[in-house]
Formats: structure tokens, sequence, C-alpha cells
């Protein structure tokens, strides 16, 4: 029960922690741009931080390592997608996409295409981007919480997180979270690199554990003691070579068993509920599409064709896929001016790349200390159980603690980056942009989302991120690589390839989930579908926007001018200025303001 | 042009403010500070650059040409660098049992190598993007 009250205080820590630097930084945040856009005063570490903060996911924080698990270093190909897509939206988006001046992601479609209309379209898209990845960030809080402390149902994960995302919102919008995800970068990668240092040096030192199978021997792992596993979701289990299971308690292939059983090489339906025993020094039998063999596994491009396949179309939707997300962009919003856009996304290099060091070695480690993962293919705990089966003890339990709070922080810090803009493209695009209008459609805005995470089925939380990365690609990237980058862009060009490449992710994500609940029968193209959508969708616009070249807007060449200018220029002129007004500017200027006018009402009275 | 290149010195012709808050308060002054002696040709340049004559719009489509030139270089440069990885892995199946340190290559090259790399590439771009902006500043700031 020791990890219970670790794992308690560290996430309660975290918890606290981000209400407090929630409700510091949104000490002074009372206009809207504060709430939008953190009235563009962020530098660019601070920035940086922030950024990385929010993009390390649970995908990344505890995703990652777990499909390593399952599939070997192919998966890896997640970490550097994701990097690289940063590096491209380096060199592509970041400056000019500042110095366009928007505000929200619509609000720079409609700056370049001057159409209200796709405006509106591009407003409906950010939504369905941002539940497409906030659903599995919820889920996955269920799931954390779910692992750490086995008594907490998976709700209490998701409202808890809802609570303190939607409180921090509530209170300052983009002013307080972005103090509060540049904390929880730092949170992230000590949770992540300390333990990883731990568990390496005493991996070192004490050698596997006795009885381990070699990662680089022939044949699957095995288990090195007697493991009793209880599934919580049935699974499809592949056999290669025959075991005794002492004790099996349950349904497999659809008939009651309670007692012995001997499983030769074959496929066996194990029930939801049932428990296996294992003793030590048998093969682990694995979910089916797990790569079985340890020298398979340490081996990159093991599969094949299609495998290869598989990592170029992965590379594709994360490289092109990041540019296009919404979230993410809103935070280069808040930088002061196109040079420093580009310094924090160079920032977010090198804190990415820090970070996704430790991934790979984790999941390695897991290889060989957690086999019993493979068997229930929840390998998405991998990290998180990992140091309380390497350290037995308390030791063991204040290094899992630790993930577990990292795994939080990613939850938090990602959910309330989509939640500010959302709730920005909602309030400015649907009612009036007031600060009371973000609030409102904070609140509004989140529930769709929560009630999803209660209701839907929690596949692997990656699967969620690569479909919104997915559609982003094949919606947003065109319209700003297009945009940013070609004078020939119109607004029927973007609206039809838009909606065209998000139809067809959404078609995709459809009938993936319809497929999860009717026996598995997808294709690859459909878990992957950036591969078509993208090219289509670019296709598309730049087709379109050629027939319709005559609605090109009239200043193109003006608009052009103000995305590439350099900063010393001045040309930069931010539209939530130009809408919302300064506002007021921080308390010595808002005291000095409020001084003549009291002085006025005062010369009137006496008067 | 020194505008750009030295944006922490404050200008030294300060307006000060408490001094003409108090001898004047009806109106607020706007105080700028670090955007010297250069400002009022770069307003001047701006009112040409808008109004779009030939040689401004010439010199603007070269920026931009410059700036894509540089980005899709650097992206073609990772796309050959690190995209090429599955297809060597795929080709060559003895390449992924090589060893260094200790550790498998392919763990190596996938699991830490490509994130220095990325960084420099992003260092090496951004400067030669800044350079650009410095040439076109100092080309429009006549």
């Amino acid at each position: 029960m020791g990890i219970n009250v670790w794992a308690c205080v560290s996430i309660a820590f975290i918890v606290l922690g981000t209400f407090y630097l929630g409700y510091y930084g949104s000490r002074t945040a009372n206009t809207t741009r504060d709430f939008l856009v953190a009235r563009r005063r962020v530098s660019a570490h601070q920035n940086a931080a922030a950024i990385a903060g929010e993009f390390l996911s649970a995908a990344s924080f505890i995703g990652i390592a777990g499909l390593v698990l399952k599939n070997g270093p192919d998966e890896l190909w997640y970490a550097i997608g994701f990097t690289s897509g940063y590096l491209a939206l380096l060199l592509f988006v970041a400056a000019p996409l500042r110095r366009s001046g928007a505000y929200t992601l619509p609000d720079f479609v409609e700056a370049r295409l001057g159409s209200r209309g796709l405006r509106g379209i591009a407003a409906v898209i950010t939504v369905a981007i941002g539940y497409i990845y906030l659903i599995p960030q919820l889920q996955g809080a269920g799931l954390t919480l779910n692992s750490v402390l086995p008594w907490a149902p998976d709700w209490l994960g998701i409202v808890v997180v809802t609570i303190v995302v939607v409180v921090n919102v509530l209170s300052g919008g983009m002013r307080a979270i972005t103090l509060v995800q540049a904390f929880q970068y730092w949170v992230k990668l000590f949770a992540i690199c300390v333990p990883a240092f731990v568990l390496c040096v005493v991996f070192a030192g004490s050698g596997a554990p006795a009885g381990s199978q070699s990662l680089s021997a022939d044949g699957s792992p095995v288990f090195t003691q007697d493991t009793t596993v209880t599934l919580d979701q049935s699974v499809k289990l592949r056999v290669e070579r025959a075991i005794w299971l002492p004790e099996v308690h349950g349904v497999v292939n659809g008939v009651r068993v309670d007692g012995k059983a001997y499983w030769g090489p074959s496929e066996q339906e194990v029930a939801a509920k049932t428990s296996l025993s294992f003793t030590a020094g048998t093969p682990v039998p694995m979910v089916a599409g797990a790569v079985q063999d340890n020298a398979d596994w340490l081996r990159p491009q093991s599969g094949g064709l299609p495998d290869l396949f598989n990592t170029y179309s992965l590379i594709f939707a994360t490289f092109l896929g990041i540019l296009g997300l919404p979230h993410v962009l809103a935070r280069f919003y808040t930088n002061p001016d196109g040079r420093s856009a580009r310094r924090t996304t160079l920032h977010v290099l090198l804190l990415l790349g820090t970070f996704y060091l430790f991934p790979g070695l984790l999941a390695a480690l897991s290889r060989i200390y957690e086999p019993q993962l493979l068997v229930t293919g929840k390998t998405d705990a991998a990290v998180l159980l990992l140091p309380s089966a390497m350290i037995p003890g308390v030791f063991g339990q204040v290094l899992g603690a630790i993930i577990a709070a990292g795994a939080f922080a990613a939850f938090m810090s990602t959910s309330s980056g989509l939640l500010v803009s959302l709730a920005g493209v909602v309030s400015t695009d649907v009612s009036r942009g007031r600060v009371r209008d973000f609030r409102w459609s904070t609140v509004f805005v989140v529930l769709a989302p929560l009630l999803a995470a209660l209701l839907l089925r929690s596949s692997d939380v990656s699967l969620g991120v690569g479909m919104a990365l997915a559609m982003a690609a094949s919606t947003f990237c065109p319209v700003l690589m297009l945009g940013i980058w070609w004078r020939g862009l119109t607004w029927v060009g973007a609206g039809v390839g838009m909606v065209l490449g998000g139809s067809m992710v959404a078609v995709a994500l459809i009938g993936n989930i319809v497929s999860g609940y009717t026996g598995n029968w997808a294709p690859a193209v459909l878990q992957q579908p950036a591969l078509i959508t993208v090219p289509v969708a670019f296709l598309t616009m730049i087709i379109v926007s050629k027939a319709t070249s005559r609605r090109r807007p009239e200043d193109v060449n003006r608009i052009m001018l103000r995305l590439h200018a350099p900063d010393p220029l001045g040309f930069t002129r931010d539209r939530d200025v130009l809408r919302f007004g300064e506002g007021q500017t921080d308390g010595r200027h808002r005291r000095l303001a409020i001084r003549p006018r009291l002085r006025s009402r005062r010369s009137s009275s006496s008067a | 042009m020194t505008g750009d290149r030295t944006p922490e010195q404050p200008s030294t012709e300060l307006v000060p403010v408490e001094s003409a808050a108090v001898r004047k308060p009806q109106r607020r002054k706007k105080v700028v500070l670090a955007e010297s002696k250069g400002s009022r040709t770069v307003a001047h340049t701006m009112v040409e650059l808008e109004e779009q004559t030939s040689v401004d719009e010439h010199l603007v489509r070269s920026l931009v040409w410059a700036q894509f030139r540089t980005s899709f270089w650097m992206a073609v440069l990772l796309i050959v660098t690190i995209a090429s990885l599955p297809m060597l892995f795929y080709l060559f199946p003895g390449f992924g049992d090589l060893m260094v340190f200790g550790i498998r290559l392919p763990w190596v090259l996938l699991g830490a190598l490509p994130y220095p790399l990325l960084y420099g590439l992003g260092v090496w771009y951004v400067r030669r993007a800044e350079r650009h902006e410095r040439d076109f500043v100092s080309m429009v700031d006549r």
C-alpha cells in the first residue's frame, strides 16, 4: 500500500503547484488580450518551455515507451517525427505566422484570405482537432491514476484533471497557463530523467534478473518468476511455443476454464477478468500484433514492406501534422515578434530532444523486467510500473510516484493548452470575445470531451494523437504552407481543400472506431491516412485556387509583405489590438491612467 | 541601419515620463524604447513599400523567394539525412546488428543522434533566415 501514499503525495503536489502557478500567473490578467495571447509578452525561453510542456502529452510521456516495448525501435519514429515536426514549423511557419498578427488560427485564415465564411470552417476544424486530441489526454489521466492507485475508478483521474485545468483556464486563460506549462515541462523532464538514470545505474549494477531472456537472443521474453496476470479487457494472445499454465480461471476461447491448461502454438481468445498463472521460465504469450521474438524486436524494420510503409506514413504525418496543430500554434501568438517566435521554436527543438532521449531507454528496461504487460496489452503502463518492478521497497515506490507525477503533469499541461486554444476560438468566433465570453466558452467547450472520455472505450493513447495529427496535416498544414509561401491561394481553394482533407480523415477515424467494435477489419491505410489525405488536400487547394484565381485577395502583395517583412520595419499589426483594443496595461500604467480621470472628476465636482 | 541590431540599448532620447506628467498632466506621451534614429527612415520606407512600386514589389518577392529557398533546402537536407534511415535498415538488415559502445547501432541512430542533428539544422536555418532579413532591411533602408 506504500505506493498509494507516495503517489498520492506526488500527484497532490503537482495539482497544488499547478493551481498556485495558475493563480500567480493570472493575478493581472483582466483583458481579452491576456486570455487569448498573454498580451504577446512571453519571452522566447519561457514560451519554448511552455510549448514543450504543452506538447509532451501522455502520448510522449508514457505512450512511446509502451509502443517501443511492444513493437521495437521503429516506434521511436514518433519521437523523431514530433521533433522534426517542430523543425518544419521553424522552417515554414513560425515567424510569418506571428507576423500576421493573428490571435487564433481561424483569425490567421481570415487575415490571409479575407473570408469570414472560411474563418467559420477553420473554427469548426480547430474544435474537431482539439476534441480528438483532448479525449485521449483525459482518458490517459484516468489510466494513470488507475495504475498507481488501483482502487481509483477510471473516471476519477478524468474528473480531477478536468477540474484543475478548467479552474486555471477560467482564472487567467493563456496568461495563467503559460507559467503552468513551462513549470510542467521541467516537472516532466525531471520525472523521466531521474528515474531513468537511477534505473540504469541499478541495471548496470545488478544486471538482468536471473533467468531472463537476453534482449538479443532468439525467442520471446520469459517470466523471471511465478506470475499471475488478471486481464481487464479481453485479448487475443499469440502463443509461439507450447506452454503449461498451472492455473487458469475464466473464459478462454469461449469455454469456461478452472484449473490447469496446456496451450500449443496457437491463438487464444481470453475474455476479460480471466486470471492466468505462469511459472518462472515460461515464454510470454503476447497480445496479437506485438513483436514476439527478442532478436526481431531489437532490430529496426524487421516487419518487411508493410512496416516500411507504416514508418514512412508515420514520419509524414508527424512531420507535417505538428505545423497544423492549433493549440501549438496558439502559443506562437504570445511571442512579441517574428524573430522571437523563431528563437522559441529553436529552443523547443533543444527541450524536446533532451526529453526524447529517455523513453526508448525505459522501454528496453521494461522489456526485461515487465513481460507480463505484454500479456495484458496494457503497455502504456510500462513506465509507471517499471521502478517498482526493478527496485522492490520504498525507493522503487518513490521513483514510481515521481513518474506518476510527471505523467499527471503531462495530461494537465496538454489539456490546458488545448482548452485555452479552443475557448479562444469559440469565444472570438461564436461570441464577442470579451473575457466573460472566454470564461463561458471554456465551460461550454470542455463538456463534450469530458462526456466522450467517460463513455468511449480507451484504445492506445497514441492513436487519438495520431488521428489529430493526420487531421491537422490534411487541413491547416496546406493552408499555412500555401498561404504563407504562395500568392495564388484563394479562399475557395483553401475551403474546398480543408473540407475534403478533414472529412477524409474523419471518415478514417470513424471507420477505425467502428472496426474496433466489430472485429478489427480496418486496413493500415485507415489507421494512418495522412499519406493519402495530405497530398489530396494540397492538390485540391492548388487546383481550385488556380481555377478561381479572380478571388485572390486584392491586397495579397501587402499581406505577403506583412508576413515576411523583418520585424524592425514594423509592419506587424496585431489584429487582437485592432479588434479588442489595447486593454489596460500592467499595474503601474493603470494607476497613471486612472489619476487624470480622478483629477478631472474632482475638478468637475468642485466646479 | 542600426535599429535592429542593438535593441537592448535604450535610446538616450527618452521623454522623461515623470516630469512630463508633472508639468503637463493633460496629454500622455507615447514612450517608445529601443527604436532609435532609424525609425524615421523606416517609416518612410514603410510608406514606399506599402504603396508597392514595382521595385519594392520585386524586393519583397525576392525576400520571400530567398526565405523559401532556404527553408526548402533545409527540409530536403532533413529528409535526406533522417528519413533515409528506415530505407537503409530495410535494405541492409545486417546494418541493424552492428554495435556501438555496447548498444545496437540502430538504437543510437534512432534514440539519440537525430536530436543534435535537428537542433543543428535549426540553428543554421535561423542564422540564414536572419541574414536574409538584415540584407532586406539594409536594401530598403536607403
